[in-house]
């Protein structure tokens, strides 16, 4: 980017500068830290000139917004053309209660949904399995059968709202009753767009909502691949996930490289499947954490955009545009919240989603004040939408594409960011690829010990969190808090009992038959066969437990 | 089922009983773990013998894994908002094993409103977020010691 020239004399008039200017500087009051990092513990220079980007060139590492490899951005008018969409992860109670916090984000301008399912649909149980005991609604919305699925989206077009849903172990069975809602609301599959998260490899290594093992578990999803590339073309089929990994206590490298390691395992298995890479990769996204190190996140956005364009473009030879470009989601980091003086998590967060902004997401969600406390207030979660929409509106921050492009800091950020996650990439395809390192627990171990060490950095007082080893108060303020009542699962219990009664169950039972031999067939695809048995109301418990019989079911190693 | 002898076995000295002996567990369905391993993790590091149930595990699971390791206390992790059931569903399974001298410890997501009423039903101690780890090592090395 500089001339090579320019470079010697700048790196002449650095030293000049450190000699005459800091050192005597430094001789008399010394920097306040022995070592500054990230929160990451990567360490940070004092100053960043042109001479550290010596190798980096304008139009083949950055390029312009819209064109490869994307670091400025995957869309050429960025914020200027259309905002990011305002996404915020709901879910709570039941379907009743959860269809009217989504009409309440609507209505305050939310531009699009996001579903939080309660654990036992995260795990693949009915609210009246014993599994699902003391679990119902609590943190997220229960969700059986269609018949919640209809409750859940009363009043909602889905030909007009995107919709995303984080699910995974269960991913194509609440994909088919979604579809099934679709259906019913008269809304052609090929109209709908949305989002399932359906990354299962990040479940083996950090969320950990499994159900299968990984092969029969990657076997479903090559077939919701397929399916939407013929059915449902504009649904976002594999949302991979960097999230969680930060969330168990990873280091932002960690979280790109483990990230980009499963989406190259997710296309290498479409590829494997026989369907051909640009059939499908477009309709892959990304799923990125906003964590506390400002500077660390834009940088690792920016790295993701890059190797994702040239992974896909060099290694798997796509040539449609679509498939290089990585379009990612950004929710702030959950973890960082804290219990003590929780109103402080207000400035956290609007600090994270900056990043989000400034790193040029595609959507954004943010985090409520009280999340470390319980599920959300509807008035904090109005002040974290709202978090979103001063930065939209006022801060000025959308006015031009990648304003920290250029900025010697954070491209140098970006190169280290990227380097280092390739490191790890190749060490997972020395392994034989993220499904063989998932089995030998590798990822797993190398982010607890990135969490262990992180925890005793604060312990030791290394690393500040504000309120909680930093600037304490004796007398909390309590804050008002969501509480979820004991009704909420007898009236599903019921509910769902009710469902069962009440349907065709020649058909029903029909249905699974039908799965658990297409399950054994490797060749079928069991979409298909999913949304026929959620038209019969076949309950998303049923449909695991028949595919749980021939797939076997996946359990915690237990590493510690 | 991940057993875990403690750091430093040779050098402790002869005469002491054995090492107390610890189950972490997670019970739920809720795949947070970060927390539950990194006690579990400096537990191991300060001598005591850690046995870690995994996630998705029910009350019975964790109560009869406790009778077979012999454990001295139990901690439980919960960040889905179940602890209303779990906690005390626990310690009546203890209670009906005649283990109620295990000391059951916890934390995870949970409300202040919600900790008196647990303590009520015999849970020893509930940790709520932002708990130095020390803190936490040196309440089971003062709180609880070898059984019988």
């Amino acid at each position: 980017m500089y001339d090579r020239k320019k470079l010697a004399e700048l790196a002449a008039a650095r030293k000049k500068w450190k000699v005459e200017r800091l050192d005597p500087i430094l001789a008399k009051s010394p920097e306040r830290l022995k070592r500054f990092s990230t929160v990451s513990d990567e360490e940070i220079g004092a100053l960043y000139t042109p001479d550290t980007l010596s190798n980096t060139e304008y139009g083949e590492d950055l390029g312009f917004p819209g064109e490869y490899p994307y670091t400025r951005g995957v869309q050429s008018s960025m914020y200027r053309g259309r905002l990011w969409t305002m996404r915020q992860f709901a879910g709570y109670g039941s379907a009743e209660d959860t269809n009217a916090r989504f009409k309440f984000l609507l209505s305050q301008g939310q531009t699009g949904l996001s579903t939080a399912f309660h654990f036992p649909t995260l795990m693949g149980y009915d609210s009246d399995s014993p599994r699902a005991k003391g679990e119902v609604g609590m943190c997220g919305v229960a969700v059986d059968s269609l018949k919640d699925m209809e409750i859940l989206f009363d009043g909602i077009p889905l030909d007009r709202v995107t919709t995303s849903m984080t699910i995974n172990g269960p991913a194509a069975m609440v994909f088919a009753m979604y579809l099934a809602v679709a259906e019913k609301q008269g809304v052609p599959f090929r109209k709908l767009g949305g989002t399932i998260q359906n990354d299962i490899l990040k479940e083996y290594i950090a969320q950990h909502s499994w159900i299968f093992p990984p092969e029969p578990s990657m076997r479903i999803i090559t077939d919701i691949l397929a399916y939407c590339a013929d059915n449902v073309p504009k649904w976002n089929t594999i949302s991979i996930s960097g999230y969680h990994i930060r969330e168990a206590g990873s280091t932002a490298v960690q979280e790109l490289a483990f990230t980009i390691a499963d989406g190259i395992a997710y296309v290498q298995a479409g590829i494997d499947a026989g369907i051909p890479v640009d059939r499908f990769a477009p309709r892959l996204s990304y799923f990125f954490n906003a964590h506390m190190d400002f500077f660390e996140e834009i940088a690792k956005y920016r790295a993701a955009r890059r190797m994702w364009a040239r992974i896909m473009r060099e290694r798997f030879h796509a040539k449609d545009e679509n498939s290089w470009k990585l379009r990612f989601h950004t929710q702030t980091a959950g973890c960082t919240l804290t219990a003590q003086q929780p109103t402080n998590n207000v400035v956290r967060v609007a600090i994270q989603a900056l990043a989000g902004v400034l790193g040029g997401t595609q959507s954004l969600h943010t985090n409520s004040m009280d999340e470390t406390l319980a599920l959300p207030t509807e008035q904090s979660v109005m002040v974290a939408l709202r978090t979103q929409q001063i930065l939209a509106e006022e801060s000025g921050v959308g006015n031009t594409v990648d304003p920290l492009g250029g900025s010697f800091f954070v491209e140098q950020l970006t190169n280290e960011m990227e380097e280092k996650a390739m490191e790890y990439i190749r060490r997972i395809d020395e392994m034989g690829g993220m499904v063989a390192a998932v089995k030998r627990g590798y990822p797993q171990r190398e982010i607890a010990d990135a969490a262990f060490h992180y925890q005793r950095l604060v312990d030791a007082g290394e690393k500040r969190v504000v309120g909680v080893n930093a600037y304490q108060v004796d007398e909390e303020q309590p804050i008002p808090l969501l509480r979820i009542d004991d009704s909420v699962e007898k009236k599903q219990v019921a509910r769902t009992r009710e469902v069962r009664r009440k349907r065709n169950q020649r058909k029903a039972q029909a249905c699974l038959a039908a799965l658990k031999d297409a399950s054994q067939a490797p060749k079928e695809n069991l979409m298909p066969l999913l949304v026929d048995a959620a038209r019969e109301y076949v309950t998303l418990g049923e449909m695991c437990d028949a595919l749980r019989e021939t797939m076997g079911v996946y359990t915690d190693p237990a590493m510690f | 089922m991940a057993t875990a002898k403690g750091k430093g076995a040779a050098a402790a000295p002869k005469k002491a009983a054995r090492k107390v002996r610890i189950l972490v567990g997670k019970p739920g369905l809720d795949g947070h773990d970060r927390g539950a391993k990194i006690i579990a993790r400096a537990l191991r590091d300060a001598g005591v013998e850690v046995i870690y149930t995994g996630l998705h595990q029910t009350p019975e699971m964790i109560v009869n894994t406790a009778a077979q390791e012999d454990v001295d206390g139990i901690g439980l992790s919960i960040l889905s908002g179940a602890h209303n059931y779990l906690f005390p569903k626990v310690m009546e399974l203890l209670k009906e094993k005649k283990m109620g001298d295990v000391v059951v410890f916890g934390g995870g997501i949970i409300p202040d409103d919600d900790i008196p009423k647990l303590l009520k039903n015999g849970v020893d101690r509930v940790f709520t977020p932002g708990t130095p780890i020390q803190q936490i090592v040196e309440y089971v090395n003062a709180r609880i010691q070898p059984r019988k």
